[in-house]
Parts: structure tokens; C-alpha cells; sequence
């Protein structure tokens, strides 16, 4: 069985950096993110974020905004979210990261749904506006559950905070390569560049890097990874393609994927 | 607890109420902002200016006043209102704004971005903008950009641009939604000024304390006219800014009572209406655990209120900390309550009351008569309804 860590480690051994891809789960239906998710792993996904829909996502920029409030009309819950997942585990031998704001997880009872999660084949857990401060109960019951907990580091973090943050995260680091939103950009900024550089050091044997916000094409993947990063991490890029929703959706979305994949050659 | 209540936050909580629930690119700011707001309040010269503009500029202290006319129709406790509608600008929110501007101006911030729903805030923050030198951006859903024309209108004349926001229900929780977006890409040069209690930590802590002004006089003004304490406050509850900012300077004092009306819009049973404490469960919403209007999946509940500025499915941190201690009480008044309690202040007392504060009129109506001719009830009169003139007039059928 294949972990988080398992497969940084082996994608090393191969010469190559990871691919995490993000969706948001239930977008434009629950009944197909399995087949969206089938198409990004037969083209060289590593790890896939599905991200758990909330009303109100204010770390994203228009396109998850738009797929969550496309997900929560479909009618996906936190349930159906889980029995998503249950089906693509049961595919596919790859990581499965559950991504949501905390709201949804504290009404579920955080517990019992990262329980419920680990039963279903969640590898690991990112909730964006849960800081390592705010994050006692939540860490307690990921140990419990033994899922992975990945928290974030941005431009603005401290030297002091981002120690912290990297001794509670397990599985990887994500690191939010600028100011801002998520959403897709034309290009990969020199300071994120110089901020890989900077972090880098800090998670170097202890915990993966992975960048994400704002990398769309394998040029921007080929670069994050030049600069000492373990893993990019592609979300809207992808979720623009699901939004388009075209006859030939699917084969986009492998290409993709397979395109960034390469990409991560190091 | 042995704390004083007035002692909270401890370690940005009040009770396990509070926090900082923020992406981490703000944490860095909100903590920031905290030593920034701490080291302002010590400073004498800073206190000097904001008293300064409070006086000239805003037009502080505000009357309180009693409502002879009403008192005598109501048979019981006399009536006090806090006239907050007599502030520069027509609300309590200008004491909030000013204080916060003054802030930014300190820290070095030129650019101001705030939220509004039905602009009262949006305007408060316009006019301390013109006034400091700052460039104000105002975020404000299209749906009340269009159901507040004049108000877009007022902030533009100011010289403060708004940004109409289309996202989810285009209302007062997406345009702080939105703000929160343009914080975290702008954080530099930008000053997030929040209009409410409301928010991560020190935000809170901070807006009450600005607005504690409103308790502070309506205890020395008390005091002067009758040598003692009200036996009961009554502020509207939406973020909960002028209540928090009228119950504060009393909350150790547990003589006085203290409530706090929500707006139950079409009622309660209906699912159309604003009362958090009231009807909602403990949650996470925009950066506070307090209480939420959210369905059983805790996603964020769509809320009514004839008061625009009511309309909010969350609540500051502190109230719900007040509720559980019982230390306030927190009640509710629906739509037509509201009205009619709007149209009896009119007639009664020849002032048009804003139909936010027409919610704590209309509890105390109901108070009144249940209390003694000996005592009194303070109700925070927390703007003017000159703004609501026309949904007057929809609601109650009349043609202009």
C-alpha cells in the first residue's frame, strides 16, 4: 500500500518530483469525480487533494468558488465526499488527501469524520484556515486516526512559525508560493523561487515540500521543482477543464496531468 | 471562572469562544496588528487624536436621552435612548471606523479595504478615509449594491470606490469573503478595516473597544441625571458592534441586565431570518469559533432581515461567550415587531430610528411594562432610518 511518504520516496528513486492534483470532489457531479479522477492518475497524478465543498472558501479564487457552489448544487455532502473517495481507493493504490475548510469537519464532529475518513482510505488532511494554533483537538484526532496532517507555510511566515508548522505536518509541507488567492497564473514569480530556497531547509529530512497556488503548466512545474521543491501541486488548471466540460473532458485532463507529470523530471 | 468577565479575551478567547481561524498567510498580519493596536492603545498621543475626532468630528458625546412620550405610553420602566443616530455619518459605526483608520494611518497603511451589507459601515469607513487621506475600497454584494443605490452613490462622493461582489448570495458575508481575498494578495500596503465584532482575533477585542464609547458615556450621562446604574441595556445584535460596544463598560456590573435582539425576520419557524444566537449551533465562520447559521453539514445558512444591516449569519465571539455565561440575555424581534416599533418612536418622539435599532426598540417595548416606574432601560439607538424610508413605505403598503 502505497503512502504519502512512500511515494515521495519513490518518485526520488525514479528521478522525478510528485504531481499532487487538486478537485474539488462532486464537481460538476458526485456520480463523476471518479472518472475525473481515473483520468488524472493514468496520467501520472501522484497524489490527488479532493477538495471537500464549502459556502464560503476564503483562501480561493473564482474557479474553486465556482466548482464548490457547482458541487454543493449537485448535492455533495461530507458523506458523499467520503464514499467518492471509498470508490477511488478502491481503484487505484495512490494517496488520497481530503481538502476543506474546518467548518464542515467541527459540525461532522472532527473525530469521528477523520475516523470515518481513514476507514474509507484518506491518507491525510488539509484545512486551510486551521493554523497550527487553532489546531490541538484536529492533531489529536488525526494521530488517532494516523492520517497525515499537511499544514501551510506562506511568504509572510515567520522563521519561528514555520518551524512549528513543519513539526506538525506529516505527509507534506504545502507551501503557498505568493500572496494571494488560488487560481491559475501565466507565470511562476522569482520570489517564489526564492521562497522554495528559503523554506527548503527547514523541511529538508523531515517532511516533503510541496508548492502550490498559481503553478498551471509544466514550465511553472519544471521550475518549482529546479528549486529544491519536492512536489507542485496543480488544482485550478485542472478544475478550469472540468468547468469547460467538453465531449472530450476526460482525455484533456490525462494530458494534463500527463504534461505536468513530466514536468516534475528532476 | 475567577476571571473579571471585562478581562477577556485571554489569549485572543473569550471562553472557548474566539480565535484565529485564518488561512496562514494572515496570520502573520493579525498578529501584527495585535502589537500594533496594543502599543497604540498605550500611547497617550494616539488616545488624544481619537478623542480629538470624536469630539469635533463625530459630534461625541451623544445625547441620552429620555423618551417622556414613550415612557408615559408604555406605563412602566422609563426609556433612555442612546442617540447614536446623531454621530457624524448616522450610525455608531463611524466611532469604529475612525478609531481603526487612525490605526492604519499609525502602522503606515495607505490603502483601507473594508466590507459592507447595507453600507452604513461602507460609509462610515468613506468618510474617515476622506478625512485621514487614505484611499478607501469598499466591498459590497451586487444584491445590495442594488438594494442600497444611495449608499453606493454616498461612498463614491466620498471619493471611496466599491467593488460590487457577485459571488455566492452577493451579500454581506461574501463581500467579507471578498475582502479576506484582497487582504491576503494585498497584505503590505493594505489595512483590512472590519465593521463589526466580529473576525479573527484582535478584531474582536478591538471594534468592542472602540465602541465602548457608547457604554462609557451612557454611564457617566446616567450617573449625572440619576446618581446610579440602569437596571437594563438593550442593543441590536447583528456582528454585534453597538451592543458590545453599549454592554461592555457594564459587564461586571451584574446589577444591570443586558439584552440583546436579534432580528427573527419572517419568524423563527420560517428558516427566513438573522437570529444566530438564538436559532444557530457552534461553528467556524469567518475566522472565529462562535455561534453560525449553518445546516447540518455546516455549510453557511442564506438569512433574512428586513434590516440589511442585521443580515448576518454569524455573531461576535463575545456574545456567544455573554450567552453561555448568562451574563446577557439574548432575545429577538421579527420584521413587523421591528416596523412597528419604528413607526411608534416617529410618532411618539419625532425620531426615525434605523430599523436595526427598531429591533432593541421593539424589545423594550415589550420590557417596559413589565418593569417598575422606578427604572429605567437604556436603549442604544444605534443609527437613523432615513436610509430605510423606502422600505417603510414597501412594507407598510404606502405610496410616496
Amino acid at each position: 500500500m502505497n503512502t504519502i511518504k512512500t511515494v515521495f520516496e519513490k518518485q526520488k528513486q525514479l528521478g522525478y518530483g510528485c504531481l499532487v492534483a487538486y478537485i474539488t470532489a462532486g464537481d460538476p457531479t458526485p456520480e463523476r469525480t471518479p472518472e475525473i479522477a481515473d483520468a488524472l492518475i493514468r496520467g501520472g497524478v501522484d497524489i490527488l487533494e479532493l477538495g471537500l465543498p464549502f459556502s464560503d472558501p476564503i483562501a480561493d479564487g473564482p474557479t474553486i468558488q465556482n466548482a464548490s457552489l457547482r458541487a454543493l448544487k449537485s448535492g455533495t455532502t461530507p458523506k458523499r465526499v467520503l464514499e467518492i473517495t471509498g470508490e477511488i481507493k478502491a481503484k487505484h493504490d495512490i494517496p488520497l488527501v481530503i481538502m476543506t475548510y474546518y467548518n464542515p469537519v467541527f459540525k461532522y464532529g472532527t473525530e469521528r469524520f477523520l475516523a470515518e475518513a481513514k476507514a474509507v482510505g484518506v491518507d491525510g488532511f488539509i484545512v486551510p484556515d486551521l493554523p497550527v494554533e487553532e489546531a490541538a483537538d484536529y492533531l489529536e484526532a488525526a494521530a488517532k486516526a494516523e492520517l497525515d496532517t499537511i499544514f501551510l507555510a506562506s511568504p509572510a511566515t515567520s522563521r519561528e512559525r514555520l518551524e512549528r508548522i513543519v513539526a506538525a505536518s506529516s505527509g507534506f509541507l504545502y507551501l503557498v508560493s505568493r500572496f494571494g488567492v488560488t487560481g491559475a497564473q501565466t507565470d511562476v514569480a522569482d520570489a517564489t523561487v526564492e521562497l522554495i530556497r528559503k523554506v527548503q531547509p527547514f523541511t529538508a529530512g523531515k517532511v516533503a515540500l510541496a508548492v502550490g497556488f498559481g503553478i498551471s503548466r509544466p514550465e511553472h512545474v519544471r521550475r518549482v521543482v529546479a528549486a529544491g521543491a519536492d512536489a507542485a501541486i496543480v488544482g485550478s488548471a485542472f478544475i478550469n477543464i472540468v468547468a469547460a466540460n467538453q465531449p472530450d473532458m476526460l482525455r484533456e485532463l490525462e494530458e494534463a496531468a500527463s504534461a505536468l507529470k513530466a514536468a516534475t523530471k528532476t | 471562572m475567577n476571571e473579571k468577565i471585562s478581562s477577556y479575551p485571554i489569549d485572543g478567547k473569550y471562553g472557548k469562544y474566539g480565535g484565529r481561524f485564518v488561512p496562514e498567510v494572515l496570520m502573520e498580519a493579525i498578529t501584527g496588528l495585535e502589537k500594533a493596536y496594543t502599543a497604540a492603545k498605550a500611547d497617550p498621543e494616539f488616545q488624544r487624536k481619537l478623542d480629538y475626532y470624536l469630539a469635533e468630528f463625530v459630534g461625541r458625546p451623544t445625547p441620552l436621552y429620555l423618551a417622556e412620550n414613550l415612557t408615559r405610553k408604555l406605563g412602566g420602566a422609563k426609556i433612555y435612548l442612546k442617540r447614536e443616530d446623531l454621530a457624524h455619518g448616522g450610525a455608531h459605526k463611524i466611532n469604529n471606523t475612525l478609531g481603526q483608520a487612525l490605526l492604519a494611518k499609525r502602522m503606515g497603511k495607505a490603502r483601507v479595504i473594508a466590507e459592507t451589507g447595507a453600507g452604513q459601515h461602507g460609509v462610515a469607513t468613506a468618510i474617515v478615509c476622506a478625512a485621514l487621506g487614505l484611499k478607501g475600497i469598499v466591498y459590497m454584494g451586487t444584491e445590495d449594491c442594488e438594494r442600497q443605490r444611495l449608499n453606493v452613490y454616498r461612498m463614491r462622493l466620498l471619493n471611496t470606490e466599491v467593488y460590487p461582489v457577485d459571488s455566492g448570495s452577493k451579500t454581506l458575508k461574501d463581500s467579507i469573503n471578498e475582502a479576506f481575498r484582497d487582504w491576503v494578495t494585498n497584505l503590505e500596503s493594505t489595512y483590512y478595516l472590519i465593521g463589526s465584532t466580529m473576525g479573527p482575533h484582535p478584531y474582536p477585542m478591538m471594534v468592542r473597544d472602540f465602541q465602548s464609547v457608547i457604554g462609557k458615556e451612557i454611564k457617566q450621562q446616567f450617573k449625572a441625571k440619576t446618581g446610579g446604574l440602569p437596571d437594563a441595556l438593550v442593543a441590536c445584535v447583528g456582528g454585534g458592534s453597538n451592543a458590545m460596544g453599549t454592554f461592555y463598560p457594564f459587564e461586571d456590573d451584574t446589577e444591570v441586565k443586558l439584552y440583546g435582539v436579534e432580528a427573527a425576520g419572517e419568524g423563527i419557524a420560517s428558516g427566513r431570518h438573522s437570529a444566530t444566537l438564538a436559532a444557530g449551533s457552534e461553528g467556524v465562520f469567518h475566522g472565529m469559533y462562535t455561534y453560525v447559521l449553518q445546516d447540518k453539514h455546516g455549510q453557511i445558512a442564506e438569512t433574512h432581515s428586513v434590516s440589511a444591516g442585521l443580515d448576518y449569519p454569524g455573531v461576535g465571539p463575545e456574545h456567544s461567550f455573554l450567552k453561555t455565561i448568562k451574563r446577557a440575555e439574548y432575545v429577538y424581534a421579527d420584521d413587523k415587531e421591528a416596523v412597528d416599533a419604528f413607526l411608534m418612536l416617529c410618532k411618539e418622539e419625532g425620531i426615525l430610528p434605523a430599523l436595526e435599532s427598531s429591533h432593541a426598540l421593539a424589545h423594550a417595548i415589550k420590557l417596559a411594562p413589565t418593569m417598575r416606574k422606578d427604572q429605567s432601560i437604556v436603549v442604544t439607538l444605534s443609527g437613523r432610518g432615513d436610509k430605510d424610508v423606502e422600505t417603510i413605505a414597501k412594507v407598510t403598503g404606502a405610496k410616496i
